[in-house]
């Protein structure tokens, strides 16, 4: 069955904002499905809602839509550009649940109506459903584990009475597990069947017999019209049944399956995807199996690519989501030839020669109040790949991948955080599934207390804890003795379990350049090996590599020249799919212009990490030492030609490794300036030079040195360490014992080798913080000539003090006068000129009154890039990745690869997406801590029209009925009355504390409510304001916190609002533009536009 | 843990060297020798090794881990190991399944099958890839001594294989509607499984003649997967040719496809590297669909020599080798993969099915 060719045009939904749960993965799915679409000569219409995404990137679909994921807005673009058929597969959980919206209200997937294709309407609702997913696999002969559906507190408690404490509880319908739990007591239960029926959007849990501490595998199953079958990777989990598969550690190809048992689980996986009814496309199965006797369930499957279809894909080199798109537009498996061997079909099933290891990255430290405590709900923000020919060679890889600080399997520093624990609490503390569980296990065998112990405190798999155990007893056989008495055989063998450099550093009290060269020196150098998808049977064209220590080494050579880029590494807050974003396009610019380009990152969910994206692919940790090593490879394979490095799109990864590269080498802006800006001293001089306002401050190592400065520049103070991105532990400080405990805090961090810790070589800024200031963002490239181009100046919604990362901006500045935006554009180029930039610089702007002060500058891709690129159809990181290899901005002009930017018409608004719903115990209060997970776009005809879009694709509901719950500090009071006023003139009820309440009467708008705080409602008839949040009557909630104080009161409020799912605004500037928004709004209906007709290319 | 360690290599007959560790048995002479080949499947090394279509040669596991999860009588294919020697880049130092009653380092030395763990089985692989099977010897020999082990190899084309492993006396199992003998060139333990489910089954010598066979009055024949070259399995051919011109419902698995089709007037020759592993896609041509497939053989069938005298029904998708046939007017056919799985997929197990369809048409 060829393609289809009654089809003309597809709508593809793209999964919107990077949140916890749905990632990068859909980025690359949905890039890969527009590509295959675009190729196959289909008009390609994309929804989504993320800026960030390289899928929006307007050459990758014919029109692309950047608006909110809403069944209503997606209904306005069917109606507008009336596709043929709509792909939900690939965008995620999202996709799914807006097809099924738009299926719902009879216009997809009835006749008349887009074609749903991949999965259909039915199949969708079966494996979602759990209660029909349930049936369906009883139907087929399947285990599922003894549970009941419920539907509300009664029904969920007969269930209950059925099958028994403890219960597993899972709600419809929802992603990465959000409103799932464990209940072991009455009081759990009763509490997590009443947020797992909240959770689901359609009211309805899972109350399923808990099997924790079972075996849990999953298999990527792919399927064609033709009803063919195939497996693309089984995986098994390192951590068992109990803690979310997104939050574990897992392994592929599945290791302790005999084929009796991995056929069992084949067949029950083929019998699940032909039943649930998904007819073309790839899908995953979950299975528990019990360890006693080999009993089977299935636990769910997803009729979509997911998370682990993008690890599968990267593991194998199978490109499921490509295959996907190909089948679900009619062609069958073995139509399709395999990428890797080209010779090949696709309807094969991959077989790996090496162990893949995930390992998920979590952000507790950026939520206070979080128990990191891991279940069966992700919490995870990002993951880690590795691979290695062996599981403790990759195991090793991936935790040194993580760049938390550690090196390994612990053997290095941060084990020093166990010198206290005695071994019962080390044991007690291992068998809590959390992010250090790995590392606990690690040293609870250090010391000997054996494989078996251990699995009974975690029941964790015996045969991986004596993987691991055989990585401890290498480390014991090598401890004691000295560097240059080790044997080529130790070294090597010692390589091959994965221990860094680092680590043989530490065990054998030496530097670890010292044991690199006397490593190479032994000619133990890595070999890097192919991933092929099919353990070299066929000859393989795709030069996608891994390290490992062999005797053959695979790297092919060519004399091109050579660009390596590295990536960001794995998600977290503050570093996610922007820069991936960047180095995606510089690859795919610099390969336009002619270089080989060498792409070298360890994050599974991205593009970068696709093997088609760049000449050659090392999937490696981003450490020293693995780059260096790749450095090598590369200049081995081109006769002794040293490539280029970028240091300056992967965020913070590529640059903390500037300084041990070569600087020859580096491409762009060289590691002297990258210094200069990070070098508080320097950067002050530079300033001072060009007599560019800064808000005072200095650097302290001590708290008594951050002390003085504090008292000489006056509270408050910003407190940020150096090197770091998304704000980790910054703080604004009020006075001498908030000061203190930060630095404490610091301290601490910098001892364990913890991003964010201070040293000496890392001090901490201090700086007094400048209240009230407006914030702006500006992003600009400067060329070898000294051109310096102005990409973009965004101005901060939320005041200065929140960060950058969490606050909405706008392009262009809707406050500033006119020379403002001169000055700033002014400031930029002579900072840009001064540091020699080539390439990008980001610069961080406070405007106080008249006054321009610069708050830092990072010569490098910022977070911002693609979003100011879509706002103004320029490709900033393409021109800036040429820039940085050499060309003026004047070449690319008459290249064509820079346009002039299309200004007026619209405005675009960046609004961050928060995780907070995930983490109810979590202040949502906003601050200089960076901790939003993603981002989306809303753009229109004016600012209020776009933030009003940027507020819903962001999944805020703002209010057009109801009573408004309104808490202003006293600061943010005067403007507090045109919000009252706005609402009035909505039509909107006002509720609001004392407070605020008296102050508003005072100008005019009484209030219909009035409720107590907290701390006002004892003894008096007042109403309690958090209770009345709760209640369900208030439909939003304006709360600004205080700068200084207690915050108890308002944090009760927004905790209120955050577990009871009603929207809210923190600051008085977001709920000045949404009550602006809306009123702009209040008549007209909302309309959508394209980025190619915004671009003015359509 | 270094103490236990016996470095050891492979040398292969173009001189090429491996470094390793023994692991399993070790013959007293220190060499272990054979055709080394490579199998890419990623679970059931047991089962493939006790395979006894590896006579004579040497298994190089591509999949990194081996021994995981223990062994168990139950899944081995024969009531011993053929195989030379098996190369592996790790050896589990222990095994984790609910199943298992040993580990594999211990069976290995119960059935004195030595072993080469540690080394870069990629690069073997790739070599073998390239260069086709070589000869090959590892042990605690020195590395002349193997080059000249490896080199007095027989190989497996030109010499009869089959006789090595076929049972000397005809046995019966199972307890089937069905009446079929079985010719055991090589037999595998979850053919005879697949076939006790259809038939009482009497296993019989590879020398067994045609007229012996149809004094079974047999419901039908099956002809067994076996080791090596089916040129040298010279009696066969007429004995298959006189049972299939009898009229009887004829069923071929791999050297059993290979001998049906030489009774036939069939060519045979051999493959650079061959087909070892559990995932290769096969097309059935009546329907078109695709089924992924445990596969190992070296030999193979030459379509073209069929022409006239039978249909193919099967093509493998990866090389376009043949994989299945059926002869015209006769009631006869066969497949060149493993349809009984063990280790694999069970995509072909209608294949049982339709040599019981054809058994029941009688």
């Amino acid at each position: 069955m060829p393609r289809r060719n009654d089809l003309h045009t597809i709508l593809i939904i793209g999964s919107g904002p990077i949140v916890i749960g749905q990632a990068c993965e859909f980025d690359y799915s949905g890039t890969q499905a527009c590509r295959v679409l675009k190729e196959e000569g289909y008009r390609v219409i994309l929804a989504n809602s993320n800026p960030a995404t390289i899928m929006t990137d307007p050459d990758f679909a014919d029109r692309t839509y950047i608006e909110p994921l809403t069944p209503e807005i997606l209904a306005r673009i069917i109606e507008r550009e009336k596709p043929d058929a709509v792909l939900p597969t690939l965008g995620g959980q999202t996709g799914l649940n807006l097809a099924m919206a738009l299926f719902e209200k009879g216009l997809v997937g009835v006749p008349g109506t887009p074609e749903l294709i991949g999965a259909n309407a039915e199949a969708i609702a079966t494996a979602e459903d759990r209660d029909k997913f349930k049936q369906a696999m009883i139907e087929i002969g399947l285990k599922v584990p003894h549970s009941g559906i419920a539907h509300n507190m009664d029904e969920a408690t007969e269930v209950l009475k059925e099958i028994g404490l403890p219960v597993i509880i899972r709600p419809a319908y929802i992603l990465g597990g959000r409103g799932t739990g464990i209940a072991n007591t009455m009081e759990e239960f009763l509490k997590l069947a009443s947020n797992g029926l909240d959770a689901s959007p359609i009211r309805e849990i899972l109350v399923e017999t808990s099997i924790v501490g079972w075996k849990e595998y999953e298999l990527e199953v792919m399927r064609d019209h033709a009803d063919n079958c195939v497996i693309i990777c089984s995986i098994e989990n390192f951590d068992p049944m109990g803690v979310h598969t997104g939050d574990s550690i897992t392994v592929a190809p599945a290791q302790t399956l005999s084929d009796v048992e991995y056929q069992k689980m084949r067949d029950a996986a083929f019998a699940c995807i032909r039943r649930v009814g998904v007819e073309t496309g790839g899908s995953n199965v979950q299975f528990a199996l019990n360890p006693a006797n080999g009993d089977l369930v299935v636990i769910e499957m997803n009729p979509r690519v997911s998370r682990s279809s993008a690890l599968a894909s990267k593991a194998t080199g199978f490109p499921i989501a490509k295959i996907a798109a190909k089948l679900a537009v009619g062609y069958t498996l073995d139509e399709i030839p395999n990428d890797i061997t080209k010779m090949t079909p696709a309807s094969f099933e991959p077989t790996i020669d090496y162990v893949v290891t995930k390992i998920p990255r979590w952000a507790f430290e950026k939520l206070p109040g979080t128990s990191g405590v891991l279940g069966t709900q992700m919490q995870s923000v990002g993951e880690v790949m590795s691979i290695g020919r062996t599981f403790p060679e990759s195991l090793q890889k991936g935790l040194r991948s993580l760049e938390q600080g550690r090196l390994g399997l612990n053997c290095d520093g941060g084990e020093s955080l166990y010198d206290n624990l005695s071994d019962e609490d080390l044991l007690k503390k291992a068998s809590v599934a959390t992010p250090e569980r790995i590392f606990q296990v690690g040293e609870a065998l250090n010391r000997g207390m054996g494989v078996d112990r251990v699995h009974d405190a975690t029941k964790i798999d015996v045969w991986f804890l004596d993987q691991m155990q055989i990585i401890i007893d290498e480390r014991h056989s090598l401890e004691g003795k000295s560097l240059t008495q080790l044997s080529r055989n130790e070294v090597r063998r010692a390589k091959r379990l994965g221990f860094s450099d680092g680590q043989l550093a530490y065990v054998l009290k030496e530097d670890e350049m010292a044991v690199r060269s006397y490593r190479e020196s032994l000619g133990i150098i890595p070999t890097y090996k192919t991933v092929d998808t099919c353990s070299a049977e066929f000859d393989a064209q795709t030069p996608y590599h891994y390290s490992t220590y062999e005797d053959e080494n695979e790297v092919r050579g060519s004399t091109k020249p050579r660009v390596i880029i590295l990536g960001s590494g794995p998600n977290r807050i503050g570093q996610g799919i922007e820069f991936d974003y960047c180095c995606v396009h510089a690859s795919f610019a610099l390969r336009a212009a002619g270089y080989e380009t060498v792409m070298v990152n360890c994050n599974p969910e991205t593009v970068s990490t696709d093997y088609d994206t760049s000449d050659r692919l090392y999937f490696e940790p981003l450490t020293r030492e693995d780059v260096l090593n790749v450095i090598a490879a590369e200049t081995l394979a081109s006769g002794g030609v040293a490539p280029k490095v970028i240091v300056g799109l992967g965020g913070q990864t590529p640059l903390k490794l500037s300084g041990l590269i070569d600087p020859a080498l580096i491409a762009g802006t060289s590691p002297h300036s990258i210094d200069l800006a990070e070098d508080r001293e320097k950067w002050n001089q530079l300033c001072d030079s060009l007599s560019i306002p800064q808000p005072p401050g200095g650097t302290a190592v001590t708290f008594a040195e951050a002390s003085v400065i504090a008292q000489r520049v006056g509270y408050p103070v910003l407190v940020r360490p150096s090197y770091v991105l998304g704000g980790r532990a910054m703080q604004i400080v009020h006075d001498a014992q908030a000061l203190e405990s930060a630095m404490d805090q610091m301290a601490r961090d910098g001892s364990l080798g913890k991003e964010g810790g201070l040293s000496a070589e890392r001090p901490v800024l201090i700086d007094h913080f400048l209240e009230d200031a407006t914030e702006v963002d500006v992003d600009a490239i400067r060329d070898h000539t000294g051109e310096v181009l102005i990409g973009g100046v965004m101005e901060h919604v939320e005041e200065a003090g929140v960060h950058s990362g969490d606050s909405a901006c706008a392009i262009p500045p809707q406050t500033l006068p006119a020379w403002v935006v001169e000055v700033i554009s002014a400031y930029t180029t002579a900072i840009a000129n001064s540091l020699d930039v080539r390439g990008l610089i980001n610069v961080q702007f406070a405007v106080l009154g008249t006054t321009v002060f610069v708050i830092e500058a990072n010569p490098r891709a910022s977070r911002t890039v693609p979003f100011v690129a879509k706002a103004t159809g320029v490709p900033l990181a393409k021109v800036a990745s040429r820039v940085m290899l050499g060309a003026t901005l004047a070449e690319l002009r008459t290249e064509g690869l820079l346009v002039p930017p299309v200004t007026g018409g619209h405005v675009s608004v960046k609004e961050a997406v928060l995780p907070f719903n995930r983490f109810p115990e979590v202040d949502t209060a906003l601050g200089p801590e960076m901790r939003s997970t993603g981002e989306v776009m809303g753009i229109d005809r004016t600012f209020g029209r776009a933030f009003v879009k940027s507020q819903t694709a962001a999944g805020t509901v703002l209010p057009t009925s109801g009573t408004v719950f309104l808490s202003f500090n006293d600061g943010d009071k005067p403007a507090g009355i045109v919000v009252a006023k706005r609402l009035r003139d909505l039509g909107l009820g006002v509720a609001a504390t004392t407070g605020t309440a008296n102050y508003l009467a005072k100008f005019g708008f009484p209030v219909d409510r009035i409720v107590g705080k907290l701390s006002e409602i004892e003894g008096s008839s007042l109403e309690n304001a958090a209770a009345l949040v709760a209640s369900g009557e208030i439909s939003f909630v304006v709360n600004t916190p205080h700068g200084r104080g207690s915050r108890q009161d308002g944090e009760a409020i927004r905790k209120a609002a955050n577990a009871n799912g009603v929207s809210s605004v923190t600051t008085v500037e977001a709920a000045l533009a949404a009550v602006n928004g809306l009123w702009e709004q209040r008549s007209s209906e909302v309309e959508v536009r394209s980025l190619q007709e915004y671009h003015g290319r359509a | 843990m270094s103490t236990d360690i016996t470095n050891i290599a492979l040398v292969l007959e173009d001189g090429s060297v491996f470094e390793g560790e023994a692991v399993g048995y070790m013959p007293e002479n220190g060499i272990a020798a054979g055709e080394v080949v490579f199998h890419t499947a990623l679970t059931g090394y047991q089962e493939v090794f006790t395979d006894p279509s590896y006579a004579g040669q040497i298994i190089t596991f591509t999949t990194s881990h081996i021994g995981n999860y223990g062994v168990t009588p139950v899944d081995s294919e024969s009531r011993g190991t053929f195989a030379r020697g098996i190369i592996m880049r790790d050896m589990a130092r222990r095994h984790s399944n609910w199943r298992s009653e040993s580990d594999l380092d211990a069976m290995l030395k119960a059935q004195k099958l030595p072993g080469v763990a540690g080394l870069d089985t990629r690069r073997l692989t790739r070599l073998l890839r390239d260069s086709g099977s070589l000869r090959g010897a590892f042990g605690t020999a020195d590395q002349a001594q193997l080059l000249a082990a490896a080199k007095n190899e027989k190989g497996t084309s030109g010499i009869d294989l089959v006789s090595e492993v076929t049972t000397p006396q005809a046995y019966t199992v199972g307890n089937g509607k069905f009446n079929v003998v079985a010719y055991d060139f090589g037999i595998k333990t979850t053919i005879l499984r697949h076939l006790s489910e259809i038939a009482t089954v009497t296993v019989v010598p590879a020398s067994m003649s045609a007229e012996e066979v149809l004094a079974f009055s047999p419901s039908g024949v099956f002809l067994s997967n076996g080791p090596g070259d089916p040129e040298m399995v010279k009696g066969a051919t007429e004995a298959i040719r006189t049972i299939v011109e009898a009229g009887t419902p004829t069923f071929g698995i791999c050297l059993g496809h290979q001998l049906l089709s030489r009774a036939f007037g069939g060519h045979t020759f051999k493959l650079p590297f061959g087909h070892h592993g559990a995932n290769h896609p096969v097309r059935h041509l009546a329907t078109g669909s695709v089924e992924i497939t445990s596969q190992n053989h070296n030999f193979c069938v030459d379509p073209d020599s069929l022409s006239g005298v039978a249909d193919i029904t099967h093509v493998n998708l990866n090389d376009h080798t043949n994989e299945g046939m059926r002869l015209r007017d006769l009631r006869a056919f066969s497949v060149q993969y493993h349809p009984e799985a063990g280790p694999g997929p069970h995509d072909s197990h209608y294949l049982f099915g339709q040599f019981a369809e054809l058994m029941e048409k009688k």
